[in-house]
């Protein structure tokens, strides 16, 4: 690539032609210089740091004195004898497996109604985008709190049907399913994604299908569907990833311990806590590593198993 | 989108009193929802103007009191030992400087990965996608102590320093996607009139870009003044606490005695994600269909 480059550059007759370097030069070096910021930050604060934290999760380091060699010892602790990070795996494992196809089944929903030509939709899609701009803030997750509480908002609904609500945070068999609710409330930027999908389908595609004698039902089955599934497998992945990651709910309802009994504590809330409340950071970069790893793997199974199930066009 | 509903009326057999009805149905069924999800929002801003007694005796209403006044608001700016102004200070001088160097570092690559030529452009190009996909937990503690080394934690800089190097690669593949967009003859004129590529970034590919870039602006704000973690590891001064930080020390401190102080900074909180949102909604919502945002 490069001398192909090069020699298409070689100046007019009548100048002397640039050396072999130069034009290497002139044609490598701006891309290079141009990206000098990603580059510090890619190997300063990625690369680097990710074999560090490799490093790390093999040490017992408390940060004030030097990494100390464990081996495999962190590893081998959270598989065998360490129940809060069961508990923190199983937490973050039920918040993804029901946050995720809710979510996604809400937005999708919402999008199919939108996408029938609805007059004002401009003005619904804004209002029901309005809770995932929102959603990831303090202040929400304080509303929630207060919502959830046993003097809260649901309660005093269940009151005008005599119904008396436990504190929903405060209990462990519901709190999670709050923290589930928060995530499901924040459908509005699948459902954007899916209304763009929707409309990239061709409407002739509906219109010989209908004149085929195919109800709606069977359109959605056989057109809809289908040609939705790039859209679809983009949004679980992206909302999956991001599920793994959640911090901020799990830290303010619970207060930043993941209780009660370990029922919210998400597996990025135990890390924390392990780091920069125990101070164990290499238990702590063995944790970030297996997270690595889940996220990575999940990522690769949907991707393997993607041609499966996924329409493209070609 | 109306023709096009129109055409499908057409070929469908469905008689037009059957649709009238399908389509109220539709929208009591948006309706409702819509007032469901916005309603814990609506009761939050009535009771942040509630006074202190009625905050749970008022039950579910979301209308004004009658009794409405500004104490909670009052008492909420002062709650914590350093006034809630100094947090907005805080808050609003991180975002912006965050919006400064994402918009700046994030173009610079984007236009390195979408107009220039270079060996191994490819390579570098997929590696950045990797990096899309990264817990940020597996880089945290390394970069919190590589931060700590450099005496820098307890300031701004280990939130702001890595916007200027790009660190928000989603933002380059944002801004390659629109830059590949504009025309190359542009690219090719400026160049036959001897500019760089300095002056061709510059002079036509940014001026070319202002939506994109103000998409790009308006997310990193938000996402910056809504960070909760990294003020949480990197900030221990209550002097430069932003927002976010603040409310949760509010939370723990006198949350239970003051819920009315809470939920007016709640709200305040909330009011420039909610300006940006009224502002520059269509570009909000067409940067996630074009490119699938998280949020």
């Amino acid at each position: 690539m490069a001398t192909q480059v090069d020699t298409s550059n070689t100046t007019p007759t009548g100048v002397a032609a640039p050396s072999y370097w130069r034009g290497v030069w002139d044609n490598h070096a701006p891309g290079y210089l141009f990206l000098l910021p990603w580059f510090i930050g890619f190997f300063g604060l990625t690369i680097g740091p990710i074999l560090t934290s490799l490093y790390l999760s093999f040490t017992h380091f408390d940060l004030l004195t030097a990494p100390r060699w464990a081996g495999v010892e962190n590893y081998v602790r959270m598989f065998t004898n360490d129940p809060k990070f069961a508990a923190s795996m199983r937490v973050t494992f039920i918040f993804v497996i029901f946050s995720v196809p809710l979510k996604l089944a809400f937005a999708l929903g919402v999008a199919l109604l939108l996408n029938r030509g609805m007059r004002g939709l401009p003005i619904y899609r804004a209002l029901f985008y309005l809770p995932s701009l929102l959603g990831a803030s303090v202040a929400i997750a304080i509303l929630w709190r207060q919502i959830f509480a046993g003097n809260g908002l649901v309660n005093q609904v269940l009151a005008n049907f005599g119904i008396i609500g436990p504190s929903w945070i405060s209990n462990p068999n519901t709190s999670l399913w709050t923290l589930i609710i928060l995530a499901i409330w924040q459908f509005g930027s699948p459902m954007i994604i899916f209304l763009a999908g929707l409309r990239q389908i061709p409407q002739d595609m509906y219109e010989a299908a209908s004149l085929d004698g195919a109800g709606k039902w069977r359109q959605f089955w056989k057109i809809t569907l289908p040609m939705l599934t790039p859209v679809v497998f983009f949004n679980a992945i992206i909302q999956t990833i991001e599920a793994f990651k959640s911090f901020t709910p799990s830290f303010i309802i619970s207060g930043g311990t993941g209780g009660p009994i370990n029922s919210t504590l998400f597996y990025t809330l135990y890390l924390y806590n392990e780091a920069f409340g125990f101070f164990r950071m290499g238990y702590a970069s063995a944790l970030a590593w297996v997270l690595l790893i889940i996220v990575a793997a999940f990522t690769a199974f949907s991707f393997l198993t993607s041609k499966f199930w996924v329409h493209y066009d070609d | 989108m109306t023709t096009e509903a129109d055409r499908l009326t057409v070929v469908t057999t469905a008689s037009p009193t059957r649709k009238r009805v399908i389509s109220i149905v539709s929208h009591a069924l948006l309706i409702i929802a819509s007032i469901l999800m916005l309603y814990p929002l609506l009761w939050l801003l009535a009771a942040s103007f509630r006074p202190e007694n009625e905050i749970f005796t008022s039950g579910i209403s979301v209308l004004p009191s009658i009794n409405w006044n500004l104490e909670s608001y009052v008492r909420g700016w002062n709650g914590l030992r350093v006034s809630f102004g100094q947090l907005f200070l805080n808050s609003f001088i991180i975002s912006g400087l965050s919006v400064i160097g994402n918009v700046l570092a994030c173009s610079l690559a984007a236009y390195a990965f979408a107009r220039l030529e270079f060996a191994g452009r490819r390579f570098w190009f997929a590696m950045m996608l990797m990096t899309l996909m990264l817990p940020y937990q597996v880089t945290l503690i390394p970069q919190y102590v590589l931060f700590l080394n450099l005496g820098w934690v307890n300031t701004f800089l280990p939130l702001v320093v890595p916007k200027f190097l790009a660190a928000d690669a989603f933002f380059i593949f944002l801004m390659v996607q629109f830059f590949r967009g504009i025309p190359r003859e542009l690219d090719e004129a400026a160049r036959m009139d001897g500019a760089g590529p300095w002056r061709i970034y510059w002079k036509i590919i940014l001026p070319l870009s202002t939506p994109v870039l103000a998409t790009a602006a308006i997310f990193t704000f938000i996402w910056t003044w809504d960070d909760f973690f990294g003020p949480l590891i990197y900030l221990s001064d209550l002097r430069q606490y932003t927002v976010m930080l603040g409310l949760r020390t509010f939370v723990d401190s006198t949350g239970m005695s003051d819920y009315g102080g809470m939920f007016a900074m709640s709200v305040l909180a909330l009011v420039p994600i909610f300006a940006f949102f009224l502002f520059f909604q269509r570009l909000l919502i067409e940067g996630i269909a074009t490119t699938g945002m998280k949020r």
